[in-house]
């Protein structure tokens, strides 16, 4: 229950971070999950996860819509560029991943400053 | 709480984002670019993206209407040149901002702020920063802008366009970057009018450099001078010129001569007096396809009894592309072209009364002179036998992620020293050279397209042309009330005969420019008898024009061009787009004759022999699918390196030019028996038919191994700025044409712009660039045109005439309001 509850946060907050992309710098969404991380008490290892596919089904889910207006004309570019072999589906994956980790990471350091569970 | 496990956390998280929001090395900053938020997604456009807006600012003195239509070209309807102008430059910044950016950053020699001193081994810093700034770039740029800001008109039309760029620029977030800033890391900054100054300053750069001086130099020194005069002649016999032979010249003021002595120690200087002296500099010399195709015919050889001007000026194809189609309706004109972005106004185009279009005049308006400086401070230089106080101008070159490089730049009376013994002194002779450079003159080259924009007859084209400085355009006109005329117009120098073409010294004033030429000497036709005016870049007159000409010119374009125009009558719109993309290779017309009666074909290998079938059967176009032009152009070349390479390369090996391929076919058309034939490295003297033959068999090995069509083989493409970024590139396109056709598409240069403007009542025009109005490469505005292009089609210019009937057929509206108090 815990977990389903650090997932949802961390994904509302790295949500609501995207959208105030204008004020804000591109990694805000880590500040979410530390603060997710504070604020439900689990194990650091839960944290992790919790952040990890928070960020990773949040990012995959943003990528991929705006990926699908624009027809996929730009992430096989940059997949290109990024010596993806052109692959955008790679490039969803890899951009998702690296928020992913870093959410993961960012959730289980809040989770320290709690009392062991 | 667990302080340590927290610690350790902490450190990894920080860390992990300090990592992949950096650019290490060419790696970009992977998180900030992978990021939904900022990254590059945000650049992925929507296919179904709108282009509303509605904008308030202060800097407007009235609501400005823009209309887009479904190729995203705006229609902006302004009530005064400022409105307008501050709108272009919102747009500019809008679509095209990071190549205004970039291509004023080159310009101002400021590149290594943004990818350090290095790319690989290659040196930013001295091949890039340091040649520009010590070129005169920003010193021109500047003193420009002093010109043009005191002339309170031009001044506000600067100030607009400035004003409407940092409107775009102050509220752009991050998140909102063109892409390529992402990738490099780095963020866009205000633009000022001395960025608009510098931008044109690049044009002159791209078009008006001639740093072949020393090459020449060297090939003169090694040649002598009679042999020289064989590989550069002053002119070539079977020339066309653009204003036919036979024209008087009378010159309104004394021709200049050339200085007492200068036989001797200029033109035809002994073995001895230059003995194992040299010159090493090999910049990148002015590219061999740069040109331009241009021609009005007048209404007594169109259907429509109204004249018809044609435009395509052959430029570097890049992405972004260099041009932004716009239209721009006030009160007083309604003008539609193609714009510079970095620049206010129309560059290329038209209005309700007339229509101009340009080329390139290549002409030699940059010169080099030796400087003596009395020692190595360089503190003082000898000038006319007297000790001159050196001037310097200190340039700080800002570099990414190391200390700054200060530059020390002796200024002279001809100008920067742009080599001494702290830049490309790779002789380590100590000498120096100052380039005298007439971009950096003041001109006000913006001023002549505001003018035009609004021009309504020959008197304001005239008017608006005589503000131009460099770099030398031949400007065609065509009005509705059937006039045409070219002007080959700038501020040319008035030189004697090969001033210029060599190194020349410093020390004395009898080898600098005397005076420009009078506007009214410039070389011009009004009305033409024959009922047309054509340029593609060859020499404006024979040589009984009475100034010295210089520079490279082509030669078969010209001929072609003329040719076509002679014999065309009762023209249309659609003959004139068909003669635009024409592939007819008048240059093989020439030459084949000549290859074919000279090669042996008895000698020939059964690889030669299938070679030379394919050419001799060749139809002489350069279309997409032909065999015939990849065996010439091998051929032609390799035939070049037998003759010229023996005689013009120096044992020293520094660099010479080399010779341009008319020169060798008009030799040989006179001369079978031309005298660099021979191979002076046998001691048997070779022929013709031996040299032909050996041509043709040297070259087969070559053409093998190469595709065998002709699209393939020349390898067209339109390349992003950033070359290493090739998926934003588009490549290999199957285009015909190529060097000395109309048709110009060469590897990476070619028509950049093909317009056809019929002067009805109702306007007719047509336009295509291989580009898209977009400059960013996640749009599918970014590349729309290319294909187009390809297949010579054309779009129709839509020209709006009123703002509110027409608005409908428009697919996109902004609006930018004044602030109302």
């Amino acid at each position: 229950m815990k977990f389903f509850a650090s997932f949802i946060l961390i994904g509302l907050l790295s949500y609501a971070a995207y959208l105030f992309a204008a004020e804000t710098p591109w990694w805000m969404f880590a500040v979410g999950a530390f603060i997710a991380g504070i604020a439900i008490k689990q194990r650091a290892y839960a944290a992790f996860f919790a952040g990890f596919l928070a960020v990773f089904v949040l990012w995959a889910f943003l990528t991929w819509q705006m990926d699908t207006a624009n027809n996929g004309l730009f992430s096989a570019k940059m997949a290109t560029i990024l010596k993806l072999n052109g692959s955008s589906m790679l490039l969803i994956l890899i951009s998702a991943f690296i928020g992913g980790i870093t959410a993961g990471l960012a959730a289980a350091t809040g989770s320290f400053l709690r009392k062991k569970v | 709480m667990r302080l340590i496990p927290f610690a350790i956390g902490f450190i990894l998280t920080v860390g992990l984002i300090y990592v992949l929001d950096i650019k290490m090395g060419d790696v970009p900053p992977e998180g900030k670019l992978l990021s939904p938020s900022h990254g590059l997604w945000k650049n992925a456009e929507p296919a179904n993206a709108a282009f509303n807006l509605s904008l308030t600012a202060g800097y407007l003195k009235d609501e400005v209407s823009v209309h887009l239509d479904d190729r995203l070209v705006p229609h902006i309807f302004a009530k005064n040149d400022p409105d307008a102008y501050f709108v272009e430059g919102y747009l500019h910044a809008k679509f095209r901002l990071w190549q205004m950016e970039f291509q004023t950053h080159a310009a101002a020699g400021r590149l290594c702020e943004i990818i350090g001193e290095k790319v690989g081994e290659v040196s930013v810093l001295e091949l890039q920063d340091r040649k520009f700034r010590r070129m005169g770039m920003v010193y021109a740029a500047e003193n420009s802008v002093k010109l043009m800001e005191s002339m309170p008109e031009m001044k506000a039309s600067l100030d607009a366009y400035t004003a409407g760029i940092n409107e775009y620029i102050g509220k752009l977030t991050p998140a909102e970057y063109p892409i390529e800033y992402k990738i490099l890391d780095y963020a866009p900054e205000p633009w000022t009018n001395l960025k608009t100054a510098l931008f044109l300053k690049y044009m002159s750069y791209d078009l008006a450099r001639d740093f072949d001086d020393f090459e020449m130099t060297n090939l003169r020194n090694h040649l002598g001078k009679d042999l020289f005069d064989k590989t550069f002649p002053v002119s070539q016999d079977s020339l066309d010129p653009i204003a036919p032979r036979g024209t008087l010249f009378t010159p309104s003021v004394p021709v200049p001569s050339m200085p007492a002595g200068a036989e001797e120690v200029y033109l035809n200087p002994s073995k001895d007096s230059v003995g194992s002296e040299g010159y090493a500099y090999r910049l990148e010399p002015r590219h061999p396809d740069i040109g331009s195709n241009n021609w009005v015919v007048g209404g007594a050889k169109t259907a429509s009894g109204r004249p018809i001007l044609c435009n395509d000026p052959h430029l570097g194809l890049n992405l972004p592309s260099l041009w932004y189609e716009v239209q721009i309706h006030t009160p007083e004109y309604n003008t539609y072209g193609v714009s510079f972005p970095g620049a206010p106004g129309v560059i290329i185009g038209f209005n309700d009364s007339i229509a101009w279009g340009v080329t390139n005049a290549m002409r030699d308006v940059m010169d080099f002179y030796e400087i003596r400086f009395r020692d190595s401070t360089m503190g003082e230089y000898l000038y006319n036998g007297v000790w001159e106080q050196t001037v310097w101008r200190t340039e700080t070159i800002k570099i990414r992620g190391k200390a700054d490089f200060v530059d020390k730049i002796p200024m002279t009376k001809w100008g920067p020293v742009m080599f001494d013994r702290t830049y490309a002194n790779e002789m380590k002779n100590n000498k120096a050279y100052a380039v005298r450079w007439s971009a950096h003159d003041p001109g006000m080259e913006a001023k002549t397209f505001t003018m035009l924009n609004r021009a309504k007859n020959y008197d304001d084209y005239l008017a608006a042309i005589s503000n131009f400085g460099c770099p030398g355009q031949n400007f065609v006109f065509a009005s509705k009330s059937n006039e045409i005329a070219w002007w080959q117009q700038a501020q040319f120098p008035a030189k004697w005969r090969r001033q210029g073409d060599f190194v020349m010294p410093g020390w004395d004033s009898s080898y600098s420019w005397q005076y420009n030429i009078p506007l009214q000497d410039n070389i011009h036709m009004v009305n033409p008898e024959r009922g047309f005016v054509a340029t593609a870049n060859q020499l404006p007159a024979d040589t009984t024009y009475p100034f010295f000409l210089g520079g490279t010119h082509d030669l078969f374009r010209g001929v072609i061009i003329n040719r076509y125009l002679r014999q065309m009558d009762s023209i249309s719109a659609g003959d004139m787009q068909k003669m635009q993309n024409d592939n007819y290779n008048i240059m093989a017309e020439m030459a084949r004759p000549l290859l074919l009666k000279y090669v042996q074909r008895d000698k020939l290998d059964s690889k030669s022999a299938l070679f030379l079938d394919k050419f001799e059967r060749w139809n002489l176009r350069a279309d997409k699918d032909e065999e015939g032009p990849v065996v010439f152009a091998e051929w032609w070349a390799e035939l070049g390196r037998l003759v010229w390479n023996d005689n013009i390369k120096r044992p020293d090996s520094l660099p010479v030019p080399n010779p341009q391929s008319f020169t060798l076919l008009e030799a040989l058309l006179k001369d079978t028996a031309f005298v660099f034939i021979d191979d002076i490295g046998t001691p048997q003297k070779e022929t013709l038919d031996e040299m032909v033959t050996r041509a043709l068999q040297n070259a087969s090995g070559r053409i093998e191994k190469g595709p065998m069509n002709w699209a393939g083989y020349k390898a067209t493409g339109v390349r992003h700025l950033l070359q290493s970024l090739t998926p934003f590139s588009r490549l290999n396109l199957p285009i015909g044409g190529g060097t000395h056709i109309i048709n110009a598409a060469t590897g990476n240069w070619g028509p950049s712009w093909r317009v056809v403007v019929h002067m009805t009542d109702e306007t007719e025009a047509y336009g295509i660039y291989p580009g898209g109005q977009s400059g960013n490469p996640g749009s599918r505005y970014y590349d729309q045109f290319v294909d187009q292009w390809v297949k010579g089609e054309y779009n129709k210019l839509w020209i709006m005439k009123d703002n509110a009937a027409e608005q409908q057929q428009a697919k996109w509206k902004m609006t930018f309001t004044p602030v109302r108090s």
